[in-house]
C-alpha cells in the first residue's frame, strides 16, 4: 500500500483497499445516532468536542476585525466558566497574520486554507505558492483541497503528485487533506481518495471531508468511511493519520454522534484534538450551550453567548 | 482472485493496535416509562378477564435479574375449550361482517399500539430480556406495521386469488414462541382478522406479557367480544389448543421438535396448518463483498435479540481468501457490543430469555469446544444476577460439528470456510433446515444464482434481517411450511372455492 498509484494501478488499489456498500455503511452510522449519552459521560463528550473544534471564517466579506473577535471566542469561548479552548482557528492565506497578533502566547493553532480553495482550479505553482506563503505568514496547519477534476477524470498519479508536493510546501505546518467528498459522489471513490492521500502524507497530517463551500458537507456517512479508511491504513502500516470532518455539523448532538462514530472505530487513541478535528463555527456555540445546561440544569437564550462567527 | 489480507507490519516495530478502553464510558441511560403491568392476570375469554377454572397461577420472570413480574393464570382444558366455544360462537358474525368494517377494527388496533408504543416496548423488555432499543426500534413498530398492512387487506381479500370465492376458514388456534411475543402475535392474528377469522391464542409461558396488555388494546378497540381469546401456560395448554376439534386451523411458530409432535397429532384431522420453525441460516461471505459490511450484517445476523431468532445467521460461511480479515474485523467489532441491562438504552446484546435457554446454550457451546473448535469471546463485564452470555465466536468449525448442525438459539456463530461458489452452495444447503441466508457479494449475477440454488424461504443479499409486512416469510424442509407475510401469508388464512 506504499507505492504511488498509476492509472494502471488503480484497479489493484481497488482490490487492496475493498469496496464500500452504501445501505450498509449508512445502516452501521444510523446506529450511532441511537446511542444515549447520559450525565458526566456527555459533560466529557461535549468539553472533548469544543477542543476538537477548528473555529472557522472563510468568506469574502472576512476582515482583521472580524478575525480578531474569532480569535478572541477561540480562546474564550465562555466568559463564566471553565470550558477548554478549541483546537484552532482556520482562516484564509491573507488573515493568517491578524490571527498569529491576535492569539499571541496561547496554544491555539492557526489553520489557514491554502491551494486555491475551495475549487483548487488554479496552476499547480500558484496553488504551491500560496500554501508557502500561508506558512510563511504563520499559519501551523495548511487545509488543502484535492485536485477533483484530475480524480474524476481518473488521473490519480496526478492527484497524489499534487498532494505530495504540497507535503513539501508545508515544511514543519500539518497538512489536512480536503477530499471534498460531495464532488467524489460514492463512498467507493471517498475510500480512494483517502488512500491516496494517506499513502503521501505524514504521521499526524489529516484527511478532511469538505470546503463547506458545495451542497453536501459531513455525514456520518462520509466520516464513516475515511476512519474505516484511516483504521485500516493504520492497521496495515502504522501511520497514525487524523480525521476532520467540516461543514454542517451545527449541533452539539450531531458533534457526539460523530465522537461516537470515533469510540467506537478507532478507539480511545483517536479522541483527542492531536487526531480528531471539527471543522466548524455556529457548534462552537451549541456546544458550550448545552454544556451550561448540564451545568445549571436549564437553557439560556442564544444570545446569552457571545457571537463570533456565523460563517459555514 | 484479488488477495484481500492487510499486510502485516514492519519488522522492529510492534504491532499497531486500537485502544478501545475507558477513556469515554457512557453512564447508563435506562428507559423509565411506565410498562403499565398489573401484578395478575387472568385469561381473555370472550372479551372479558375471566379466572382459570384451573385456580392455578404460574410467575413471569424478568431474565435480567430473576425477579417476578406478575402471576399469570394457567389455562387447562376446560380454559381451553371456553376459548374454543366463545370463538366460536363469535365465528358466524365475525365472518360475515364485511371486509369494511374488519378493517376498521385493524386499524384502530394498529392505531393503538402506535399510542402505547412506549409502554409496550418496556413491558416486552421487562418480560423477554431484549434490549429496549430492539423492543423500540423493532418489536413494536413493526408489530404495528403488520395490523396496519393487513388492515389495508379485509376489504380487499378478492384480489388475493382472481376467479375464486374466497371465505374465512373458521376459528384458528395460534401457538406463538418467546422471542418475539408481541411481534409474532401480530404475525399470526392481523392475518387471522383481516381474513374473517376468529382466534384462540396461547402466548409462550415466559412471555405472556405483551399478549395480555394487548387484550386491553382489543377491548379499547371494541372489538366483538369472542373474536380473539387468550389463553396462558405452558405446553399442556399448548396441546389444548392445538387438539381442540373446534379448530379449523392451527398456526405454531417454534422449535422443529415440538412441530414434529404437532403434526403427528393432527395427521388425519381435517385442520390446515402452518408451521415455522426452526433454522440454521448459512450467512456467506465471498471474497469480493464490502468487508466491513458484511461484518456489520454478521453481528446483526447472529447477535439481533441475543441470537434468540430463528433466522439467525448461526453459520458463518466466508471464503477462505478473505477468511483471516473477516474473523479479525469481526473479533474488532464485537468487542464493542455492549452486554448488560436490556431496559439500558445503550445495550446492544440483553439477557437470555430464560434460564432453561442459558443452559441449552451453554451445553451446545461446551459441546463445541469438547469437539475442538474454538472459542473466543470479548473481554466484557457481565451483570452478577440475571441470564446473560457473551457474544461468541467458534473458528475451526466444520459440516460435521454439533454447533454446524444444531441450532443454539444464543449469540453463538459457527464459522466455516469456503473456497469456490458450488462449495458454498453445497455446505449451506447441508441442513435439515432451510428458513433464511445471507450472500454478501458485489457481483448481481451471483447473487441471483445463490437466491436460486438456495433452499432457503428467504435469501438475503448485502444485509441481514430485514422484514417487511408485505414480504412472506417462512421454511423449506424441517424449518416448515406455509408463509406469513404479503399475499401469500393471507392464503393460509382463507378457504377458496
Amino acid at each position: 500500500m506504499s507505492a504511488r498509484v498509476t492509472p494502471k494501478a488503480m484497479k489493484r488499489l481497488f482490490d487492496t483497499i475493498g469496496t464500500v456498500d452504501a445501505v450498509g455503511i449508512e445502516e452501521r452510522v444510523s446506529k450511532y445516532s441511537t446511542r444515549s449519552i447520559k450525565n458526566e459521560s456527555k459533560m466529557w463528550g461535549l468539553n472533548c468536542a469544543v477542543s476538537m473544534v477548528d473555529l472557522t471564517t472563510l468568506e469574502g466579506k472576512d476582515t482583521p476585525g472580524k478575525v480578531a473577535s474569532l480569535c478572541q471566542k477561540a480562546i474564550e469561548p465562555h466568559e463564566f466558566s471553565e470550558i477548554p479552548q478549541v483546537a484552532a482557528v482556520c482562516v484564509y492565506p491573507s488573515m493568517v497574520k491578524h490571527a498569529r497578533k491576535h492569539l499571541g502566547v496561547s496554544k491555539i493553532k492557526i489553520a489557514s486554507v491554502a491551494t486555491a480553495f475551495p475549487s483548487g482550479q488554479a496552476p499547480l505553482s500558484t496553488r504551491l505558492a500560496e500554501v508557502k506563503y500561508a506558512v510563511a505568514q504563520g499559519a501551523d496547519e495548511i487545509d488543502m483541497v484535492i485536485n477533483r477534476g484530475a480524480f474524476l477524470c481518473g488521473e490519480y498519479s496526478r492527484v497524489q503528485d499534487e498532494i505530495a508536493a504540497v507535503v513539501e510546501a508545508c515544511g514543519n505546518s500539518t497538512l489536512k487533506v480536503i477530499l471534498e467528498v460531495s464532488e467524489l459522489e460514492t463512498y467507493d471513490a471517498i475510500r480512494l481518495a483517502s488512500f491516496l492521500a494517506m499513502q503521501v502524507i505524514r504521521d499526524g497530517d489529516f484527511i478532511k471531508t469538505s470546503t463547506g463551500k458545495t451542497g453536501l458537507n459531513a455525514t456520518l456517512g462520509n466520516n464513516q468511511v475515511m476512519i474505516e479508511a484511516i483504521r485500516d491504513y493504520y492497521l496495515a502500516t502504522g501511520k497514525v493519520i487524523g480525521m476532520k470532518p467540516a461543514g454542517g455539523i451545527r449541533s452539539a448532538k450531531q458533534a457526539l454522534q460523530f465522537l461516537t462514530a470515533v469510540k467506537e472505530t478507532l478507539g480511545d487513541n483517536w479522541l483527542t484534538n492531536k487526531r480528531y478535528r471539527f471543522g466548524a463555527s455556529s457548534l462552537l456555540n451549541d456546544l458550550v450551550r448545552q454544556i451550561q445546561k448540564q451545568k445549571t440544569g436549564a437553557y439560556q437564550a442564544p444570545y446569552a453567548f457571545s457571537e463570533a462567527a456565523e460563517s459555514y | 482472485m484479488p488477495s484481500r489480507t492487510l499486510k502485516t507490519k514492519k519488522s522492529g516495530r510492534s504491532a499497531p493496535e486500537l485502544i478501545f478502553g475507558d477513556l469515554w464510558n457512557f453512564d447508563p441511560a435506562p428507559e423509565t416509562a411506565d410498562p403499565k403491568l398489573k401484578t395478575s392476570y387472568d385469561l381473555f375469554i370472550d372479551g372479558k378477564w375471566v379466572k382459570a377454572k384451573s385456580k392455578k397461577k404460574f410467575a413471569s420472570i424478568n431474565p435480567a435479574n430473576g425477579e417476578k413480574i406478575a402471576d399469570i393464570a394457567l389455562a387447562n382444558d376446560a380454559d381451553v375449550n371456553s376459548a374454543y366455544l366463545a370463538a366460536n360462537r363469535a365465528q358466524k358474525m365475525w365472518g360475515k361482517t364485511p371486509g369494511k368494517e374488519r378493517g376498521k377494527y385493524l386499524f384502530r388496533i394498529a392505531r393503538l399500539l402506535q399510542d402505547k408504543a412506549r409502554e409496550f416496548a418496556v413491558a416486552e423488555t421487562l418480560d423477554g430480556g431484549k434490549p429496549i432499543k430492539e423492543s423500540r426500534d423493532f418489536d413494536v413498530p413493526m408489530a404495528a406495521a403488520h395490523f396496519f398492512y393487513h388492515a389495508g387487506w379485509a376489504d380487499k381479500l378478492e384480489y388475493i386469488a382472481p376467479g375464486k370465492r374466497v371465505e374465512p376458514i373458521g376459528v384458528v388456534g395460534q401457538v406463538i414462541p418467546w422471542n418475539f411475543p408481541l411481534l409474532m402475535l401480530a404475525w399470526k392474528v392481523a392475518p387471522a382478522l383481516a381474513a374473517g377469522n376468529c382466534v384462540v391464542l396461547k402466548p409462550a409461558e415466559t412471555t405472556s406479557i405483551t399478549a395480555l396488555k394487548f387484550a386491553d388494546i382489543l377491548q379499547d378497540a371494541g372489538l366483538p367480544k369472542g373474536v380473539v381469546n387468550i389463553v396462558t401456560g405452558a405446553s399442556e395448554t399448548g396441546s389444548a389448543v392445538i387438539n381442540h376439534p373446534l379448530a379449523s386451523k392451527i398456526a405454531f411458530t417454534g422449535s422443529t421438535e415440538v412441530g414434529k409432535k404437532i403434526m403427528r397429532s393432527l395427521a388425519g384431522t381435517k385442520k390446515k396448518m402452518t408451521l415455522e420453525l426452526g433454522g440454521k441460516a448459512a450467512n456467506i461471505i465471498f471474497d469480493d463483498a464490502s468487508i466491513d459490511q458484511a461484518v456489520e450484517g454478521i453481528v446483526n445476523g447472529i447477535f439481533f435479540n441475543q441470537g434468540h431468532v430463528c433466522c439467525a445467521g448461526s453459520r458463518l460461511l466466508v471464503q477462505e481468501s478473505v477468511a483471516d480479515l473477516v474473523i479479525t474485523k469481526l473479533k474488532t467489532r464485537i468487542r464493542m457490543l455492549k452486554v448488560g441491562n436490556p431496559m439500558d438504552k445503550n445495550t446492544d446484546i440483553g439477557a437470555i430469555n430464560s434460564l432453561a435457554q442459558l443452559n441449552k446454550i451453554k451445553s451446545l457451546v461446551a459441546a463445541g469446544v469438547r469437539e475442538g473448535a474454538k472459542l473466543y469471546q470479548p473481554e466484557c463485564v457481565l451483570p452478577k444476577t440475571g441470564y446473560y452470555f457473551r457474544p461468541s465466536l467458534f473458528t475451526g468449525v466444520t459440516q460435521s460439528h454439533r454447533i454446524a448442525r444444531e441450532e443454539i438459539f444464543g449469540p453463538v456463530l459457527s464459522i466455516i470456510t469456503f473456497r469456490t461458489v458450488e462449495e458454498a452452495i453445497e455446505k449451506a444447503n447441508n441442513t435439515v433446515f432451510g428458513l433464511s441466508a445471507g450472500v454478501w457479494t458485489n457481483k448481481g449475477s451471483r447473487i441471483l444464482k445463490m437466491a436460486a440454488e438456495l433452499k432457503a424461504g428467504v435469501v438475503w443479499a448485502n444485509t441481514y434481517n430485514k422484514f417487511d409486512p408485505t414480504s412472506p416469510f417462512g421454511g423449506y424442509k424441517e424449518s416448515g411450511f406455509g408463509r406469513e407475510g404479503g399475499r401469500h401469508g393471507l392464503l393460509d388464512y382463507v378457504k377458496l372455492s
